[in-house]
């Protein structure tokens, strides 16, 4: 029987969640064992080759690429799950929600103390991806079916979860697993 | 700080009594000479009453009608309830503006004008309706606003406006206003004559205890909404520890659709001074106060007349009738713009010059009221239904409505009808014979006791007004089969949003997530799912919710998703491919495709 | 003193003093009623709702509602429990918190609330309100996002420092916590050591240079629920 595939994003995050994943020490022999890695910058599969069954996303959508890629993530996973307070509610990035785009780029870019930016231009390349007005958490994008709070969440959480999908055990987090920073 | 400002807050302060209790008064006159009550008028209000400026801030900032911020010296507020968004608020906001010069919210740059919206005026039976000042005008059109913006500018005093005064008393001299009383049908237990002195002279024949005993036998309940029985709220009041004794009469009415009290302020302050003075014989109060919401301002002057003419008369004041120790007066508390202050707690708390918020129950007024001693809060219908009672007997009260519910109830109905205004009926009335009576008869639904009760469609038109079935308070807004009952359900949605204290979270916040949900649903975004998601935050608000008005906020939503689900329904779709229908790509990188100059390469 | 009555909170029975509340009452027998605004020694504030609990069938907050006897409290309900789900994730949504970096996180009563509960994501959407930050005091700052508006700092600065430095201010979802001066804390007469910052909930009002001082494991509810300590004296 082939091994059911799991795939991985960082979105708008600081790839912490992922390196909580790793944390997982030398379960991930098992974890190996147990799955196959598709699309993830673990693996640097660009891709989506073959459908997955869990698809882990860290961080929330402050861009179009983001957002796309989460629906990528949706169309391709059986499960979907948000991983870390990114993912969950923005995170970090999401500081600048209760401020305007324009002012947060024209501080970024024009205004700030220690701007050098001679050509008095916010970037704009077509390569760069456009910002969302505000940092969006993933389930305000697509549907999500599980979040895993914490920041990161601990290696613990995530392992516990995987766990618990890929053996079709109801997942049920404990007290001390349970945790936002 | 100028000398003038000082003097000018000493004098109104003083006025006052420097009593921190009497704040409403202080900031309102403040507000009137000052155009708003800066930081620096807080500071030397503070200091005269002994309180700290934040104590002030925190009352200014409550009420709509008071600022911290300058207003123009004539503030127009347009009424944009729902009966006057069907009746033509669009347009005469529109017209507004465009005489004016300036969006809600600001002020013309002369300083003469500010522009401002506010919530049901009472005058849902001659929509659309504006306040300019203390003024009211009714029945507004593009045409009339600009004939009255450009007389404002040629003479800036409200006063001269009308040109054409209302029926009955909005004709007299105290009042001159252009408001109409729309009485369609008179009933015996208020609209009928009753000589001044006639209940009050049957009370003090009696003692207290016998009038209260009368009172329970009529088996009054309050006419507010609430329906609790008039008569044991009194003797709970009048067993209740205390020195003092007050009574408070609610004339706060800010429901939606609800204005039979401005009729009987206007047409019958005698027999509700005579009830409010029956009341306070019952109780032994000494004090009475009508708590006037500032939309009737207008009708402040004439209600003084009646009670300095009843005090003439020693239908107030000492010796009441010539009963020893039977001392009772009346003096009038101004309100400042909160529909919460309807609920008696706040009103209570208003009334000691606080905050409009609600006050933790128990302890109930009956034991610690106003200024902590015990207090009867009532409704100035059921007051003068009180007074009736006195007058007629309480056999005679029982005879008239329904089984559980004795006695009439005002109705005041607006919306899509041939002949809004104020109706007394029988309770047990249906409400088929009552749309048939109001020229309704192709109604689709029925807001019955305003936002805060429920919205019924034609298989509920067969129910009865009365305590055990509809319960209202006197709101009844009629729509035909045309209207959006979801967009009926938003604007209700709005106005809990604007008057909501904030002081419990379930209403402060659930009003805010109900309205998220109801924009995703009108946008054609919504999903079946959203239908249990909003039946499950209006449980939640009516649970958790620390006073009525939290309690009731989810009802018309609540209300709406039941009797007329269909319409929900056919707005709502699945979403498709696990994707979250209210959010849109395209409007959220609108900002930045328009600061980087080029389109989004993945928003359709 | 008058004499002790019984009543029962989900069927256990609890012994009143006369002039208790049910949440007095229910923690003097080793019953935990979740609660965010209430706070022992200050006057209950009733605002939060966390506490409600159903008495006698209707719903009443536990730290306002005095308790009598033969009461039926029912407390510990899948109902009331997911009621409490909402307003504690109400109070998420509606200000702006973010538990990664800040100084009370760990020690923080509205977080420990939701970790109780077993909240991982709200299922409310984010507000994201404008609230504003004021650190002009040189002990004591105010972060406006975090305050869920409890009442605590208000009723402590009134009655326990006799000062009236916070009042509220506004109303609806206006409502916020202002200071006792034109525009900054540090007009105010507050102190660092006064008991109204020290209640605070949640990091809305906390002391400077301060924060992040126990290490992650060994704050206050990193190990147990919020409420074990009053569920541990039960007998």
């Amino acid at each position: 029987m082939a091994k059911p595939k799991v795939a991985t994003a960082s979105l708008a995050g600081c790839f912490g969640c992922h390196m909580s994943v790793l944390d997982i020490d030398d379960r991930i022999l098992k974890l190996v064992e147990l799955v196959e890695f598709n699309k993830s910058p673990i693996n640097d599969i660009k891709k989506f080759t073959d459908r997955c069954a869990v698809g882990l996303i860290e961080g929330g959508c402050c861009n179009e690429e983001n957002v796309r890629v989460l629906q990528d993530f949706r169309k391709n996973c059986d499960v979907l799950i948000s991983v870390g307070e990114c993912a969950i509610m923005g995170g970090i990035p999401a500081m600048r929600n209760t401020i305007p785009l324009k002012e947060c780029l024209d501080e970024a870019y024009l205004n700030g103390p220690t701007v050098y930016n001679p050509a008095k231009k916010i970037p704009a390349d077509k390569e760069i991806p456009l910002l969302l007005n505000r940092v969006y958490a993933c389930h305000e994008v697509v549907k999500m079916d599980y979040h895993l709070p914490g920041c990161p969440p601990p290696a613990d959480t995530i392992w516990e979860a995987l766990v618990a999908l890929l053996t079709g055990k109801p997942l049920k987090l404990s007290y001390e697993l349970i945790k936002y920073d | 700080m100028s000398a003038k400002l000082q003097a000018d807050i000493k004098e109104i302060c003083s006025r006052h009594g420097n009593d921190a209790t009497r704040m409403m008064d202080i900031v309102r006159e403040a507000q009137l000479k000052l155009g708003c009550v800066p930081g620096e008028a807080m500071e030397l209000i503070a200091a005269a009453t002994g309180t700290k400026r934040v104590e002030v801030e925190s009352v200014v900032t409550f009420y709509a009608f008071l600022s911290k911020k300058p207003k123009g010296r004539m503030v127009v507020r347009v009424c944009n309830d729902i009966v006057d968004r069907l009746q033509g608020f669009d347009e005469v906001a529109a017209a507004f503006k465009k005489e004016l010069g300036v969006g809600f919210g600001e002020t013309t740059a002369d300083g003469l004008f500010s522009l401002e919206q506010t919530p049901c005026i009472g005058m849902c039976d001659q929509a659309p309706a504006a306040l300019i000042n203390d003024e009211v005008v009714t029945s507004l059109s593009p045409d009339a606003v600009k004939k009255l913006v450009a007389d404002l500018k040629k003479n800036p005093d409200p006063k001269t406006l009308a040109h054409r005064y209302g029926d009955g008393a909005n004709a007299s001299e105290l009042v001159h206003s252009m408001v109409n009383n729309n009485i369609r049908q008179k009933g015996e237990v208020i609209f009928a004559e009753m000589a001044p002195g006639a209940a009050l002279k049957k009370a003090v024949a009696m003692t207290p205890a016998e009038v209260i005993r009368e009172v329970k036998t009529a088996r009054l309940r309050g006419r507010g909404g609430a329906g609790f029985p008039t008569g044991m709220k009194w003797e709970f009041t009048r067993k209740a520890a205390g020195e003092k004794r007050y009574v408070l009469c609610n004339a706060d009415e800010g429901e939606p659709g609800t204005f039979k009290d401005r009729v009987l302020l206007t047409e019958c302050p005698d027999l509700l001074l005579e009830g409010m003075a029956v009341a306070g014989y019952a109780i032994g109060a000494q004090l009475g106060i009508i708590y006037l919401r500032a939309e009737y301002a207008y009708l402040r002057r004439y209600l003084e007349s009646v009670i300095e003419k009843r005090k003439a008369a020693n239908l107030l004041g000492k010796s009441i009738l010539g009963k020893a120790g039977f001392d009772f007066d009346v003096r009038i508390q101004m309100g400042a713009g909160a529909y919460v202050c309807g609920e008696e707690t706040a009103l209570i708390s208003s009334c000691e010059g606080l905050r409009g918020d609600p006050k933790n129950r128990p302890p109930f007024p009956a034991e610690k009221g106003f200024m902590a001693a015990p207090t009867s809060v009532n409704n100035v219908e059921t007051l003068c239904a009180a007074a009736r009672v006195m007058e007629r007997g309480a056999g005679w009260f029982a005879g008239i409505g329904s089984q559980g519910s004795p006695g009439t109830k005002l109705l005041s109905v607006s919306g899509d009808c041939k002949r809004p205004g104020v109706y007394e009926v029988p309770f047990g009335t249906t409400m088929a014979d009552f749309l048939k009576l109001c020229g309704a008869e192709d109604a689709a639904a029925v807001q019955v006791g305003g936002p805060s009760g429920q919205m019924i469609g034609s298989a509920d038109f067969g129910r009865k007004v009365c305590y055990d079935d509809l319960a209202t308070g006197g709101s009844v807004i009629v729509f035909n089969p045309k209207r959006d009952v979801i967009e009926v359900a938003r604007a209700f949605n709005e106005f809990f949003c604007e008057e909501s204290c904030g002081y419990c979270t379930p209403c402060r916040s659930g009003n805010q997530l109900l309205r998220e949900r109801l924009e995703k649903i009108a946008a054609g975004k919504g999903e079946p799912s959203d239908l249990d998601y909003l039946t499950g935050l209006c449980r939640t608000m009516k649970v958790a919710s620390r006073c009525g008005l939290g309690q009731t906020a989810g009802n018309p939503v609540a209300s709406t998703i039941k009797n007329f689900r269909a319409a929900y329904e056919k707005k709502l779709k699945p979403a498709a491919d696990g994707l979250q229908p209210a959010f849109d790509l395209a409007a959220a990188v609108s900002t930045a495709s328009e600061i980087a100059g080029r389109p989004s390469v993945h928003a359709d | 003193m008058s004499a002790t009555f019984t009543f029962t909170i989900d069927g256990k029975e609890i012994k009143g003093q006369p002039g208790q509340t049910i949440m007095e009452a229910a923690e003097a027998a080793g019953v935990y009623i979740p609660r965010l605004c209430y706070s022992k020694d200050l006057r209950p504030h009733g605002s939060c709702r966390v506490c409600t609990c159903m008495v006698n069938g209707r719903p009443q907050a536990a730290c306002t509602q005095p308790a009598a006897e033969g009461m039926v409290v029912e407390n510990n309900t899948d109902e009331l429990q997911a009621i409490r789900r909402d307003l504690v994730e109400m109070l998420f949504v509606e200000g702006n918190h973010f538990c990664p970096f800040c100084e009370k996180s760990g020690n923080c009563e509205l977080q420990a609330m939701a970790y109780r509960l077993g909240i991982t994501a709200p299922k409310f959407p984010y507000l994201w309100p404008d609230r504003s930050v004021d650190a002009s005091h040189p002990e004591v700052f105010i972060d406006r996002n975090r305050c869920i508006l409890c009442g605590r700092c208000v009723n402590a600065s009134k009655d326990a420092d006799g000062k009236n430095v916070f009042q509220f201010v506004g109303r609806g979802e206006h409502k916020r916590v202002a200071v006792n001066a034109e525009a900054n804390l540090a007009d105010t007469d507050l102190k660092g050591t006064d008991r109204a910052v020290a209640v605070c909930p949640v990091g809305a009002i906390l002391v400077k240079h301060k924060g992040y001082a126990t290490p992650v494991g060994r704050r206050s509810y990193d190990q147990k629920p919020i409420g074990s300590e009053i569920e541990s004296k039960r007998k």
